[in-house]
């Protein structure tokens, strides 16, 4: 078990397997908020689905309506349990705190420093604090 | 959240109710957003775009119908991007009644709190120009990059949802890219033994965008080697592609973009963190992948992502004449009211229609069921579509030069230029 830390951009605990993400994604376009499917076509993970796991990845790219998939994605009940991000992607943040304006309940999204983030693993276990604290396990 | 963010008075009295529910609510999106990006305050801005009113699921109706409950008007003029519906032409939509009704309400409650019903992804070629060095905030990436780096106006990346909160309030963080040093280019992009034919063909613009923005991701890249007179629709297509295949918000053109008048001035003076070269064999690595599909028989070819504009019209008409689409090909190319309006005063939207042309406003292919192909392959000049293509649709993509997408769709199967990339 090892201890990190991320600064919560949208705050809360949540406990889940990693999904761990080689590139960049938009979630307009790239995840379906009906199934929770990866569906960008050039993604090397496409076809997986991020429901429920904690997805890591390490920005976002692309469309502006990637909050609004967030978003949706949470009101189905498809979202990841967390995000964990490289570098601070504001449009991923903002489907969280719309979610917890509109719903009550979102994924915390947090950035990791670089050390954090390498130490992640697809398949990990990982339990996210509300203060931002992670605890991993193999 | 430790909050380093101080409120002006009119800030807190929004977020006490004094403006009633929709202020409150928007200024408390934005005051949570602004501690996201670590802002100490909040900034003016004299404009926003919004792209929220295009459809994704009931919880997009929900927050607009929330807004408009609680009162919402917008503070400062907004246009409004896409929607999921041609108000104009109904016969443009191919999905279900119940997917119509919730589309069309949702553009509508937007149009209700005040935003102009533009209904495009280029306002900045529908007369929403802010002026240099203005302050505003503007959703939908192709737009941002647009705004910030071919108008040199300030905004950051802004999603859906806060690009409404933003023009309700008339305020965003004050951080980013409002805020001068932010704007310093980061990469080095020089282009290096590009053929003098390639370098004057729009083709080459959404090529080097996707190379580009894929490269540099969030950071600011500085492209050098771009003809003085490259034009806008060039940088159009140049930034939407970026804003795909990256996180691009802002690019400089040396010698081409307002804040790029040297390679100097575009880093600020400072030294440029990497410098790539681009040359011809890259970029047609990153031409092969924008297809997905092979070059064979075509179901559809669309145009028009960013909204085509009068001077790209300008193009398509005489090919069009010279090479009119197969009757088995679906032709589409999409815009909005106030291109279509000039096309419908000169006759061209009659020749182009009757030439087996769908002309499509309001909204775009990617975004809502309007083809009527569901397989095969789809051809398109544009990489935003070439991008979002697969995902969206269903169909495979095959990325070409306009005249070929035309002559393409002629023929019924892909048509290739043979000089067009040096003979590769």
């Amino acid at each position: 078990m090892t201890a990190l830390r991320g600064r919560p951009l949208v705050a809360g605990a949540a406990a889940g397997a990693a999904l761990v993400l080689d590139e960049p994604l938009s979630l307009w376009g790239g995840l379906d908020p009906e199934t929770g499917e990866i569906i960008d076509r050039r993604h090397p993970q496409l076809g997986e689905c991020v429901t429920g796991r904690v997805l890591v990845l390490p920005v976002g790219r692309g469309s502006s309506s990637a909050s609004s998939i967030l978003l949706e994605a949470v009101r189905l009940g498809t979202a990841p349990a967390a995000i964990l991000l490289a570098e601070l992607d504001a449009i991923l943040a903002l489907g969280g705190v719309v979610a917890r304006e509109l719903y009550d309940r979102a994924p915390p999204v947090l950035v990791l420093e670089p050390e954090a983030y390498r130490a992640l693993r697809t398949g990990m276990r990982v339990t996210v604090g509300a203060d931002g604290e992670l605890a991993v396990s193999s | 959240m430790g909050s380093g963010l101080r409120l002006s008075a009119a800030d807190r009295a929004l977020l006490a109710g004094e403006g009633g529910a929709a202020g409150r609510m928007a200024m408390r999106i934005l005051a949570a957003m602004a501690e996201v990006y670590g802002a100490a305050e909040l900034l003016d801005v004299v404009s926003a775009h919004v792209d929220g009113c295009l459809f994704h699921g009931d919880s997009g109706l929900e927050f607009a119908e929330r807004l408009v409950a609680g009162g919402a008007r917008v503070a400062v003029p907004t246009t409004l991007n896409v929607g999921a519906m041609d108000l104009l032409h109904a016969d443009n939509f191919n999905g279900s009644p119940a997917l119509a009704a919730r589309a069309t309400r949702l553009m509508r409650a937007y149009e209700e709190m005040g935003c102009r019903p533009t209904w495009t992804c280029a306002p900045y070629q529908a007369g929403h120009r802010p002026a240099a060095g203005d302050q505003v905030a503007w959703a939908e990436s192709n737009a941002i990059a647009f705004v910030n780096s071919v108008l040199g106006a300030r905004t950051n990346r802004y999603g859906d949802f806060l690009d409404i909160c933003a023009a309700i309030t008339g305020r965003a963080p004050a951080c980013g890219l409002h805020l001068t040093h932010n704007r310093r280019g980061r990469l080095v992009y020089r282009l290096a033994g590009l053929p003098e034919g390639l370098l004057a063909d729009p083709v080459l613009a959404p090529v080097l965008g996707y190379h580009v923005g894929a490269d540099c991701r969030t950071r600011v890249p500085v492209i050098v080697g771009l003809p003085p007179a490259t034009d806008e629709d060039f940088l159009k297509a140049l930034g939407a592609a970026a804003a795909s295949s990256g996180a691009v918000a802002l690019f400089h053109a040396v010698g081409v973009t307002p804040e790029a008048p040297t390679l100097e001035a575009a880093l600020h003076g400072e030294p440029a963190e990497r410098e790539v070269t681009v040359t011809l064999d890259g970029l047609r690595r990153t031409r092969d992948r924008l297809s997905t599909g092979l070059d064979g028989p075509l179901a559809a070819v669309a145009l028009g992502s960013p909204h085509f504009s009068f001077e790209e019209f300008a193009r398509l008409v005489p090919l069009v004449e010279r090479w009119p689409p197969s009757p088995a090909v679906e032709l589409v190319v999409c815009t909005h009211r106030l291109v279509l309006s000039r096309l419908e005063a000169l006759g061209w939207a009659a020749a182009l229609r009757a030439a087996g042309v769908r002309l499509v406003a309001d909204t775009c292919v990617v975004v809502t069921p309007i083809l009527r192909s569901v397989e095969g392959a789809l051809m398109t000049s544009s990489a935003k579509f070439a991008h979002y293509t697969p995902s969206n649709t269903g169909l495979e993509v095959v990325f070409g030069s306009l005249e070929e997408c035309v002559r393409s769709a002629s023929l019924g199967r892909v048509w290739r230029d043979p000089d067009l990339w040096g003979g590769a």
